[in-house]
Order: structure tokens, then sequence, then C-alpha cells
């Protein structure tokens, strides 16, 4: 079997159960808030901490076994790994940071390869400096060099371009994407950046204290998370609870606190059962003031402004609605149309809620006192 | 000047130094790394003889050593020589009392590389002890040297403990700083002189270097 099978279990250090697999080529990201395991399960990968349960199994062959009693050390697992802090070793220079990994080569082709691998992540030129000589981008460049420079099996990535600003991160997320087809080996990515993870990964993650909620494409986790636990770890705000009304060819109809909602057919959930629902801000639409738009028959709401957030080019308003619903909605709209209908905080907008982005999940459990 | 006692005395430091070498950095670089029960006790050991009088400590240890201890007989069994009064009997009394001055700048130099360049280095391939060489020994050496020039000044002057454990047999336990007391006592104030300002140059020295050395260490966590 090609890939890597990972699955671990203990109470302490910090509670984790987790079971995933990732193909080779693929890159799967691990995403939660800190403390969810995320780095512990990295960790045990590398063979850096040790389960009270658990297999890690790569192309085959067991590094890890506890039923079996088999640990191979760290050095003997073919793995490379990217940190936050890069952990280059501090007294060589850039290329022998690299040779250093190359220990599998005899002596006479390291230097070759060390700057091959250089020129892979585009440092060739910068072979002599030593890592406290190199900016924040260029030393993430050496431990990526570093990581596969012994062909490893596995490559693992501890948030490696949170230590970076914000531009050299944009060019090392290129600079990866770009490297994508010649890494055939199963790529773990670690980090709490959910766009990262949009934007890099094949599939993704979610978890929380060192449970996997969900494990899918990134985007469907985003929009359709299964549970409200993993809609709220996504970030998702306009979660309201439900009960489906009826099912219908093209369309479920919902009951919102006494409004009614017609939403994208969603036939698993049978009349009468109580939901929760959510909408992303973005797919709350708001109506120009000045002519109807086409979507005012969908779903419509009112309400009025209690809270307006201009942040660049988006703006999020917090909306207190007419009716039932205690909760306030939020949406997100371009801050130039934000401008043009002069919202404001106090403001009465009719929105709608376009049913194809309705999301249905099951009822929320009720939170933990 | 008393040339022998001098010339014991280096040998003493030269050879304290090459045992606490690999001694030292077994023990630094094992508590650095752990962490375990007890670990205080264990760190509070290795400080003790800093702050216990050396005639106190020089006590413990002709006990220790003496013809009636276990250790002492079986010295003896072993080699037919006892243990105090001699050279060897001198020699480890002066590896246990410099024990401190050798671990504690080893501990603290391999406390500062941090654990996940330990951790890349076994992630490059390196077994524990190429990690070592080639990671380890590079980035604690300015520790690991400090730690054998202080062992080295610390063992050229200690008076106490040597008196106590090794007497002052010329050519066999005489140190240079016992004999300066002797000289003193002796009315042979320029001898005295002579061998005291050898021994506050040698101190000055390695004070010196232990300093140079521990601005380095700041330098290259940088």
């Amino acid at each position: 079997m090609q890939g890597l099978a990972v699955q671990l279990c203990q109470e302490t250090p910090i509670p984790l159960e987790a079971a995933f697999g990732c193909a080779a080529g693929e890159m799967l990201a691990l995403v939660g808030p800190s403390g969810s395991g995320k780095s512990t399960i990295l960790r045990c990968i590398a063979g850096l901490h040790r389960p009270e349960r658990g297999s890690v199994v790569v192309d085959g062959e067991a590094w890890l076994d506890r039923s079996r009693g088999i640990d191979v050390a760290t050095h003997r697992r073919g793995v490379g790994i990217v940190v936050q802090s890069y952990a280059l070793f501090p007294h060589m220079t850039a290329i022998g940071n690299i040779e250093a990994a190359l220990g599998h080569l005899p002596q006479s082709q390291r230097r070759d390869k060390a700057r091959e691998l250089l020129a892979l992540v585009h440092l060739s030129g910068l072979e002599d400096r030593r890592p406290a000589e190199l900016s924040g981008g260029q030393q993430q460049r050496v431990a990526v060099a570093r990581a596969l420079a012994r062909e490893p099996k596995v490559l693992l990535l501890d948030e490696p371009f949170s230590a970076v600003d914000k531009v050299t991160r944009g060019r090392l997320y290129q600079q990866l994407a770009g490297m994508r087809q010649r890494l055939a080996m199963p790529i773990v990515l670690v980090t709490h950046d959910l766009d990262e993870a949009l934007m890099l990964a094949d599939s993704m993650c979610l978890l929380q204290r060192g449970r996997i909620l969900q494990h899918g494409k990134p985007l469907e986790l985003l929009q359709r998370p299964a549970t409200v636990e993993a809609a709220r770890l996504v970030g998702q705000r306009n979660i309201f609870p439900g009960r489906v009304l009826e099912q219908r060819a093209e369309l479920t109809i919902l009951d919102w606190r006494g409004r009614q909602l017609e939403v994208a057919p969603q036939p698993q959930w049978a009349p009468g059962t109580d939901i929760a629902w959510l909408i992303p801000p973005s797919k709350v639409v708001l109506h120009r003031r000045d002519r109807p738009s086409r979507g005012e028959a969908e779903n419509p709401v009112m309400g009025s402004i209690v809270a307006h957030v201009a942040l660049g080019d988006t703006t999020i308003s917090t909306v207190k609605l007419d009716g039932n619903e205690t909760r306030t909605l939020t949406l997100q709209v371009r801050t130039y149309v934000a401008e043009r209908n002069k919202l404001g905080i106090g403001e009465q907008v009719a929105l709608s809620l376009l049913a194809q982005a309705i999301h249905i999940m099951p009822a929320a459990a009720p939170r933990k006192r | 000047m008393d040339t022998s006692a001098l010339w014991l005395s280096l040998r003493l430091g030269l050879l304290t130094v090459l045992i606490l070498l690999p001694f030292g950095i077994l023990t630094g670089r094992w508590l650095a790394y752990r962490q375990f029960r007890g670990k205080a006790i264990v760190e509070a050991a290795v400080a003790l003889p800093l702050v216990l009088p050396p005639t106190v400590f020089g006590y413990y240890l002709l006990v220790a050593f003496g013809a009636a201890s276990p250790l002492g007989q079986a010295w003896t069994a072993l080699t037919g020589q006892p243990l105090v009064f001699t050279f060897q009997g001198l020699l480890l009394a002066s590896v246990i009392f410099n024990i401190p001055f050798a671990i504690q700048p080893m501990q603290r130099s391999f406390e500062a590389i941090p654990a996940e360049v330990r951790d890349a280095a076994a992630c490059c391939g390196m077994t524990p002890f190429e990690a070592l060489r080639r990671v380890e020994l590079p980035l604690a050496w300015p520790g690991i040297l400090t730690a054998l020039v202080l062992s080295f000044a610390h063992t050229l002057g200690e008076f106490g403990i040597v008196l106590m454990v090794g007497g002052s047999i010329p050519g066999e336990t005489k140190t240079v700083a016992i004999a300066i007391y002797d000289r003193v006592q002796a009315f042979d104030d320029a001898a005295a002189a002579k061998m005291s300002a050898l021994l506050l140059a040698i101190s000055l020295v390695a004070i010196a270097v232990t300093f140079a050395l521990s601005g380095r260490i700041g330098r290259r966590r940088g």
C-alpha cells in the first residue's frame, strides 16, 4: 500500500484519538486551534513523540506499531520536516545544512546534490551564508531543501509559513505549489490558517481536542461542515436552529422560528427533524434601496444594522433581524457596495438568504457548562 | 620555587580535566535533556561541593577513601596500594570536588541548544552519536571549554581537600597550593611570592577565557 496510514491514541500529555491516511503525492492539512494536537500528531509520525497506542505505516512498512512493539528510531524513518522556527543548524552554512541531511550519499556526491537542491528552492549563490545571514523566507527555503534532501518517504510541514511576512508568504506558497508535481510522497501540513489549507491542500482534517471532527476536501469542509462544532471551527458565524418542514422535488423547506426558508434540496433530512443550518456571510445578499433586485423573492428577511466594520475591500455588517430570531445575522459585502447603499449602524436593510448556500447540519448538542 | 610541586599540580589538573571531559559531557547532556523525578536532588548533589567547607568535604572523602571503608579496601585489594595519601587518591578527590565546575557549564550549554534543532538532526538521518558530534558539540563547545578551564584552575588552587586527602608528600601529593603554605611556614617569602603570582596569573587567564567564551555562547544563539 502506497502512502501514509496513521492511527494514534493516548490520554496524556494531551488526549489524542485520531486515524487518517494520506496518499502518495497528496497534501493533507491538519487544521485546528492551538492545543488540538496537530503538532503532536506530526511528532508521532516523525518518531519524536511516542503515543500510548497506535501505528504509523508508510508504504506498507510499519514505523510504529505499539501492539507489535515496533518503534523505528527517528533517524531511521525517512522523514523530512520543516518547523515554524526552521531549526537550521546555526553553525553550518546554507549548503552545509543541506549536506547534513545527505548522509545516505557518498561524500563525493553530496556537494553537487546540495547545490541542486539549493537551485530547486531558488537560493543559488547563497551557499556559504549562515542561517543568521539569511532572511526569514530564505531560511524557510533552506529548511525545505534540507527536508527534501533525504528523499523522504513522508514530508512533514509544521506551520512552515507562519513566521514570515505576508508578501514573502505569498511567494513561498507559490513556490511550494510549483514544486508539488516533483513531490511524490505524502505531505502533511499542520496549520491553523484555513485559507492556507484551502490554497495548498488536497484534503483536510479538522481537529479539536485531539479528535478529528471531519476529514474531507478543504472547500467542502469549509462550506459544508458536518456538525455545528466543525462549522464554528471553520469560522462560520451564521448558524441558526431550525426544523425540516417538507421535502419537495427540488427544494427542502425549513422552519426558522416561524419563518419559512427554501433551501437547496438536502433530502436526507426527514420532515419534522430538528436541525441547525448555516449560511456563509458572503451569501447573504443585500437588496439595493433604489431598485429591487432579482433575488428579492429568495428567502427575504428584514433587520437593522447593529455593528458595521470595514476591513479594506470587504465590509462586515451585523444585523438584528425583525421577528423571533434573537441571534444576529452577519453579512459580508464589498465595501463600495456598502458605501453606495449608505450602510451604517441603525439603518434598516432588506436581505436575501441564497437558497443554494444554505447548509443543513444535525441540531447542536446543548453546550457544556 | 618548588618545581616538583608545580609539575604535580599541572599533572593533577590535566588528568582531572581529561577524566571530567567525557563524564561531564554525558552527565551535563543527560541533565540538560531529561526530565525525571528527583532531578532537583541530583542537581543539588552536583552543586554541593560549591557550598561545603573544603575541610568538611575533605574529611568525608578521607573517611570514604580510608582503609576502613569498602572503597579503600577494594582499591587496596585491586592495586595493593592505599587510596589515601597517594596521587591516585588525590586525583579521585580532585575529580569529585570539580564536578560542579565541570558539569554546570556543560549542562547550561546543552540546554541552550533548542530541542527543535536536535529533532532536526534526527530527522536529517543522523544517529544520536552523529548528532552529538556534528550538531551538539559544535554548538556547546564554549560551555565545555569553560568547564575545563574552570576545573583546571580550581584544581591548581584547591588547598583544604588536598591537605586532608593527600597530606603533603613531596612528589606524590604536595601541590603548588600546599607548597606555598609550606614556604610561608618556613619564612621563605620569595618562593611563596613567586608561586602565588603564578597561581594568580593562571586564575586571571582562566576567568578571562571563561568570560570571553560565555560571550560567544550568547552570540551563537542570536
